[in-house]
């Protein structure tokens, strides 16, 4: 089917339309989703009336009124408006969500259910309460699906994906993402979850990273390839379960691994892929793990310098260069 | 005399008696040494026997951790909550569920280890219903001590708003844990608190199966036809206190004379004597509804305990739905 240039809002809000006219039990649930800061839902409730419901400020109260609709035959996507307020729902999410199916036994017990946490990114001063990066808190749970897409393609087919999911599916978005333009067929197609992306190939060293922040790591690799550094990019896409294959596929190929997230450090997604490449594939490297990630502090809620803690095209491809 | 049917009175006194028995047999179990977490719910048979029979068969129950009244009420066989609570294979949750007691052809939609978590949950039950323009409704039980979570504030309001067929119930025990709700509650009677969601609040006798029964029908009514939910308050005592550690009065925090008061007030004595009065039944025919029973729970017993425990590979599946 043809592609059109569109945003990753606008790719976002392609897929909640085509799987709102194609399935009637998705409803979307969040704080003013009618018109919509993000703008990923506006509008969608002139088409599907009362299937989009603008809910009181309780992050905690509809995601857990999610759960409940999920489990009795609806297909909510409930919009989180910030990651930072994640941590408000965060029962509903990771002791609920999470937990119900197998709790309950299993059997017909199902929360097909699709938390799309928006925003996050710092960004314009906006601060550490409007601009965190939380998707690796939520890469704990056994039971949740993480996805966080780089682009308007995997966003859209991802997020169908995700409503299609018999399971829980946190869904994060960035909000530095949603400008971004790129290629989205017309009509249905599906990204699946779990595999990762090879965005660009190399041999001499592997960049492991995901939404915002890959594409300084593709910029990073560009400028790495003028120094004759040919740097394998790499996109997770999923966060959970990640796609280990394709991580250890590329180490194999290029004996280095530098991981590049927005979040911070510890505990982080980074520490993660770290940790699985350690675990199964030590074997493949040359040179010790790098992982680039914000600094440890707390975001500064100032437009001047919010971005001095947050990994820059050139913190990435300076962790690179440190391997050879 | 209340337009209660015999039929209805006699299941209600029943499932009581069950509920004592299995209550006593729970407790006898612990003290051999079977570990369950016991949160007894003697002194509290009445609300939570005579709300569940209140309802229709495809009504959703959303309980919580005081005792097993929602369970039994709802019809769920004691062979089977009993296995549960063992951890057996033959239990409702294949022995994964524990004391989070579910049942998916019961409508018994799961019982949260974290308090009023399922409050919001029952509300979006309640939209999903409005949604698929069902006519059920959903009973959803909490405790005094719940009572304060941000989580019911959440979890009413949005039932409120959205006209939601919940009915809320909060069994006022008096307590949370070892803590008098003196201490932490900003109202005598949670019922007050309906004001605040525009919905109605009402307080019955906790301990009286009549009451309990006639207020959950008319607020069942009331949510099936549109009108969106209630909060009932049911005054009540756990006489056996917050865990099976607490039987006799842990740490002294609340009065032996107390304790006598309310085990007066016993709603299923109360239930027994005024069946007996208006003639609705013969001791003798509540007798064999005794006697029955404790054969049940003998049976019960037995059943859980020659059960199998799950394997390692039964408990390790169904964290994800793969279909
Ligand atoms: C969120 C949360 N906090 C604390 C607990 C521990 N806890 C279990 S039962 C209970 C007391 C509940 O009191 P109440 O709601 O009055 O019910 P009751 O036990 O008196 O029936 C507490 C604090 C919990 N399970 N979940
Ligand atoms: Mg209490």
């Amino acid at each position: 089917m043809a592609a059109r240039e569109m945003t990753y809002a606008e790719a976002l809000r392609e897929a909640l339309r085509e799987e709102m006219a194609r399935d009637e039990r998705v409803i979307i649930m969040g704080e003013d989703v009618k018109i919509n800061v993000w703008t990923v839902t506006r509008d969608l409730h002139k088409e599907f009336g009362d299937r989009v419901i603008n809910c009181p400020l309780s992050e905690s109260g509809f995601s857990g009124a999610g759960v409940g609709a999920a489990l009795t035959g609806m297909r909510p996507v409930v919009e989180i408006m910030y990651h930072d307020f994640t941590l408000y729902a965060a029962d509903s999410i990771a002791n609920q969500a999470a937990k119900y199916r197998y709790m309950c036994g299993g059997g017909d017990f199902k929360v097909p259910i699709v938390f799309r946490v928006a925003g996050g990114g710092s960004s314009g001063g906006s601060g550490c309460h409007h601009g965190q990066s939380l998707e690796a808190t939520f890469i704990h749970f056994p039971g949740l699906k993480v996805i966080f897409p780089s682009n308007p393609y995997d966003a859209k087919g991802l997020l169908k994906t995700a409503i299609r999911d018999n399971n829980p599916v946190v869904f994060f978005e960035h909000k530095l993402c949603y400008p971004i333009k790129g290629a989205v067929p017309a009509g249905d197609y599906t990204v699946p979850i779990g595999k990762a992306e090879v965005k660009r190939e190399g041999k001499d060293v592997t960049i492991v990273s995901y939404a915002y922040i890959l594409h300084k790591a593709l910029k990073a690799a560009d400028q790495l390839a003028e120094e004759g550094i040919e740097a394998e990019v790499i996109d997770l896409r999923t966060l959970r379960p990640v796609d280990t294959e394709c991580i250890l596929k590329s180490v194999q190929k290029t004996s280095k691994l530098v991981t590049a997230e927005e979040g911070t450090k510890m505990g982080g997604v980074g520490a993660e892929i770290a940790a699985i490449v350690a675990e199964e594939g030590l074997q493949y490297l040359d040179a010790p793990i790098k992982r680039v990630a914000a600094a440890e502090w707390i975001i500064a809620s100032s437009a001047y310098a919010d971005q001095m803690g947050i990994p820059q095209v050139e913190d990435i491809a300076r962790a690179v260069k440190e391997l050879f | 005399m209340p337009a209660i049917e015999k039929d209805t009175l006699l299941k209600i006194y029943s499932n009581m008696v069950r509920l004592r028995v299995f209550d006593d047999k729970v407790n006898l179990l612990v003290e051999s040494g079977i570990r369950i977490t016991q949160h007894s719910t003697r002194g509290q048979e009445a609300t939570q026997i005579a709300a569940t029979a209140a309802l229709e068969p495809n009504d959703y129950v959303m309980p919580y951790h005081r005792g097993w009244g929602w369970a039994i009420g709802k019809g769920m066989d004691p062979k089977i909550l009993l296995s549960e609570l063992m951890g057996k294979g033959t239990g409702c949750c294949a022995g994964k569920g524990g004391v989070h007691i579910a049942d998916w052809k019961l409508r018994i939609m799961g019982r949260p280890g974290v308090q009023a978590a399922h409050v919001p949950i029952a509300a979006g039950v309640g939209l999903s219903i409005k949604m698929r323009k069902a006519k059920d409704v959903v009973l959803c039980f909490f405790g005094d001590g719940a009572s304060n979570e941000g989580n019911i504030h959440e979890g009413m309001n949005l039932a409120a708003v959205w006209k939601a067929p919940v009915v809320f119930i909060c069994e006022n025990n008096l307590y949370a844990l070892f803590t008098p709700n003196i201490e932490t509650t900003s109202v005598q009677d949670i019922a007050d608190r309906a004001q605040g969601y525009g919905i109605p609040g009402a307080i019955i006798d906790g301990n009286d199966a009549i009451a309990g029964y006639e207020a959950a029908k008319e607020a069942i009514n009331r949510a099936r036809s549109g009108q969106g939910p209630t909060l009932i308050e049911a005054k009540t005592y756990r006489i056996h206190g917050h865990t099976a550690m607490d039987r006799f009065h842990l740490g002294g925090y609340r009065p032996k004379e107390e304790v006598d008061e309310w085990e007066k007030k016993d709603p299923v004595k109360k239930l027994r004597e005024r069946l007996m009065e208006i003639r609705m039944a013969t001791a003798q025919e509540l007798d064999e509804i005794d006697q029955k029973t404790k054969e049940e729970i003998e049976e019960a017993e037995k059943f859980a305990k020659e059960s199998p425990y799950p394997t390692r590979e039964d408990i390790l599946r169904d964290v994800y739905c793969e279909a």
